[in-house]
Parts: C-alpha cells; structure tokens; sequence
C-alpha cells in the first residue's frame, strides 16, 4: 500500500528520505555498470509482475513480490524498488514525490532484511528451501506493513486506527504472497538456477 | 537492440520497429501505438503535447515542483493549502491536459485519502459534531481530513501538470543534468525502455493462458499459474538482458549513453521561473504568517 502525498509529518518525510537516499547509495555502489542493464530488466519484470492481479475471495489483490526482490538483487534492490515507485508516480501518479523516500523504505527494507534473514535457509536444497522462500514472501509483505503503519502512527496519534486497519489488510496479502513466492522459486530452481546464484554470492 | 531471445520469430518485427529509439523522446508515442490494442495501463497519457507547459524547460520544471511539493507536504494551514492548489490549477491549466482524464485520474489516486475519510473523522479526538450510537464524528477530525485531501491533490495536479508531461527518457536526461547519480539515471531509463517489451511478453503469457481455457478463482491452481506467470516473465527477461548486454558490447558501450538532445534555457523557462519564485514565497509568508496568528 502507498502512501499518498500529504499525509505524512515533514519529519517522517524527511527521515524516510534521509534512509532512501542511503540505501540507495549503497545498493549503487555494488552495482557495476555492466550489471545495469540486467538489474535494469529484472525491475522491469518485477513492474509488469505487479500489475498481475491475484484474485481473493472477491477482491484482486496486486502482487508486490519485495521478498523475491530482495533475494535476488540484495542491496541491489533498493535502487530498482525506487526507480519503479519513480515510475509508478509518473505513469500512474500512485505515491508521489515527497514520499517517494518512505515508500521506498517501506518496501525495499523488508526486502533487503529478508536477503539476509532467509540467504542460508535457501541455500540449503528440499523442504528448508521450500520453507525459507514462503516465509521471504510472507515476511516481507508484514515488514512493509507494520513500516506502513510505523510511519503513519509517528506522524499522529490520530492515525492509529487507520494503520491498524491497512495492518489487518495485509495479512491475507502476506499469505498470497507467500505461496507465490514459493513457487515462482521452485519455478526458477527447475527452470534457470543460474538466476538464484545471487543467494550464494 | 539485441533480439534473439525465446519467442524469436513473432515479436521480432514489432521489436524491430522500436530498435535504436533510445534516445529520441518520442519512443512513448510510439510505443503506445502498439500498445493500444491492450488497453495498457502503462501508457503516459500527459506526456505527450504543445501546451506552454509541455515546452517549458524539463529541469526548471523539476525543480519548481519538487519545491512546491515540499512546501505542501509541510503546509499546516487551510490558506497556503489553498492557495497551493489554486497555482496547481494554474499549472494544469497551462498544461492543457484533457480534463475528463485528469479527473478519472484523480479519483483513482484518492483511494487512500477515501480510507482517511471513513477512519479519521470517527477517530480523531475533538468536539462531536455528529452522533451515530457510540460513533462520534468530530470536527476536528473533519478538518484535519479536508486538509489532507486538499495537501494530497494539490501536490498530484502539480505532479500531472508540470512532471507528468515530460517523457520520461527526457526526465531521465533531465535527472542527470542535474546531476544526479550516472548508475541511477542508466537505470531509469533502461527500465523504462524494457517495461513496454515486458508487457507485451506478459500479455502474450495472458493469452496463452485464456487459450487453455484459464479461469481465475481462489485456488491454489490459480495461485501457481500466476506464480509461474511471473516466474517465466523473469526467466525471458533474463534471457533477454543477457541479450541486450552482449549486442551493447558489440557496439562499443562502455557506461555512458550520448544524449542527441541538448536542453536549451530560454526565455520562457526565465519567465517561468520568475513567476514560480514569488509564487513559492508568497506560499512560505502565508504558511508561516497563518501559523504565527
């Protein structure tokens, strides 16, 4: 869930964009110039992946796919994640300018997180694997959430409840996106394991 | 730029015609003939145009609204909100967008503020002006909701008007004029130019799917086909970058893109500059001098 403009505090603002600006500074560091064009593709599928709705009981839910992000760009992902909530802003005007840095943070940290939390559960091949790419989704889905709500409650006491309800709403989400995620791992195993060696780099 | 990947044949000569756009800022237009059959929701409906706005000079206009969304996003007052959405409107209006879009836009965008306007009037500490059993609607809530709806589209419509207009292989030129990171320009325009490619392998994954008689439910089948959707768009987006990569070498690409285009400050730009100024600082003396009263 985006942010709109002109919600947030200016301090939450500035914080969200003071972290953004790090990251991706860091993420731009081990980027090497020949890896543009790859990372550079990739997002583009992860933009394209997002517009695929996933029906839920009667609503179509988007996916997000951070976790995957993360597990297969790492720190990478960071710059990609803030390129396409760039592009979101001026393609569609979803998100927007001032909080491009905290929506950046909101979904690029889980993903970043979620790289070095699940990175040797994944290396190990059968169910470990199976277990760690559910949970990478899953988990990642409920950091953007509870970032969501974080950023809202610091802004005002008053947007409590609000965030409770865009926390609730993430939960089926966090499940759907779990078993996506597993099997679009399982899928690249099979399919292109050379696309996962990021995991072992 | 290098073809060769899975589904050769077919997409080949529609490729073939985008080939060796990058640097013309009319790729959008052209990429949106294609598309139009899809309906994509990838197009840029502003960017393209002749209006005074559209002709202004890209980096002044980034800067302009970068500023302005700043001072809104602080804006406390109803004045300087106000008054920051009636220069929006300005703006949309030299813009010369087609309003029906704007609006159906704007309606789309607002989802979040709808949610804000159910939640915080009920939940917001203040004087009831309204009771419904054990929910009170105050009206502090109110206001601070109005608020926030008037800050969110004051800064969309400038978004639209002044941002959304610029191609977006301009802005990423413009970006790096201004001197923003090399890696993070490169980056945005490659992912730019591939978006519309990857659409089309997505919308030719979606036919195949409805070929076969897929029907969407809420199963675990329709879970893992979707899964294996976007896995396989990965998988070709993969292979295509490995593609792209090998036939940028051949031509020589050594981490730098030379840009044809070459930004010209003139005299439109300085008055609009010269207008935005006052403008913005008329906006800080409302907001500051509102606070202090």
């Amino acid at each position: 869930m985006h942010i709109s403009e002109g919600v947030l505090s200016p301090a939450v603002l500035a914080g969200g964009a003071g972290l953004a600006a790090v990251g991706t500074a860091i993420g731009l560091k081990k980027l090497d110039y020949e890896a543009i064009p790859r990372v550079a593709i990739l997002s583009a599928a992860f933009f394209v992946a997002s517009l695929i709705h996933v029906p839920v009981g009667p609503v179509g839910l988007h996916l997000v796919l951070n976790g995957l992000m993360g597990l297969l760009l790492g720190w990478v992902a960071v710059p990609a994640i803030l390129i396409a909530l760039l592009l979101q802003a001026l393609l569609f005007q979803f998100g927007g300018l001032t909080v491009l840095g905290v929506n950046t943070v909101t979904m690029a940290a889980p993903a970043v997180i979620c790289f070095y939390a699940f990175r040797g559960l994944l290396r190990r091949p059968g169910t470990p694997a199976a277990v760690g790419a559910f949970a990478c989704g899953a988990t990642a889905i409920l950091l953007s959430g509870l970032l969501v709500a974080a950023a809202l409650i610091t802004t005002g006491q008053a947007f409590s409840k609000v965030a409770a309800l865009i926390l609730a709403a993430h939960i089926p989400v966090m499940l759907v996106e779990g078993v996506i995620t597993l099997f679009i791992y399982l899928f690249l195993q099979k399919v292109r394991p050379e696309m996962l060696e990021g995991l072992y780099a | 730029m290098g073809r060769a990947s899975v589904p050769a044949g077919r997409s080949a000569a529609r490729d073939g015609r985008s080939t060796n756009l990058w640097l013309s800022s009319n790729f959008s237009e052209q990429a949106n003939d294609e598309e139009d059959r899809f309906l994509s929701p990838l197009e840029e409906p502003f960017s393209a145009g002749a209006s005074p706005a559209h002709r202004l000079d890209p980096r002044g206009r980034i800067v302009v609204t970068a500023l302005f969304a700043v001072l809104m996003a602080v804006a406390q007052t109803y004045a300087a909100t106000l008054a920051g959405l009636a220069l929006a409107l300005c703006c949309l209006a030299l813009a010369r967008l087609p309003l029906q879009k704007v609006g159906l836009r704007l309606l789309v965008v607002n989802s979040f503020i709808f949610l804000l306007w159910f939640v915080l009037p009920l939940t917001y500490p203040g004087d009831a002006v309204w009771r419904c059993g054990p929910l009170a609607v105050t009206r502090q809530g109110l206001v601070y909701a109005g608020l926030i709806t008037l800050k969110s589209n004051a800064i969309i419509i400038a978004l639209m008007a002044l941002i959304a207009t610029v191609p977006v292989v301009t802005l990423g030129q413009a970006l790096h004029n201004l001197r923003l990171p090399d890696k993070l320009c490169h980056l945005l325009l490659f992912t730019y130019r591939y978006l519309y490619v990857l659409e089309q392998e997505y919308h030719r994954l979606i036919q195949a799917l409805k070929i076969r008689g897929f029907r969407p439910r809420t199963d675990l089948h329709t879970y893992r086909t979707y899964a294996y959707l976007a896995a396989m768009l990965l998988v070709r987006s993969y292979d295509r970058a490995e593609c792209v990569y090998q036939a940028m070498l051949c031509r020589g690409f050594h981490g730098t893109f030379y840009s044809l285009w070459r930004f010209s400050w003139q005299r439109r730009d300085g008055v609009f500059l010269g207008a935005a100024t006052p403008a913005l600082a008329a906006l800080l003396y409302l907001e500051w001098g509102m606070r202090l009263m």
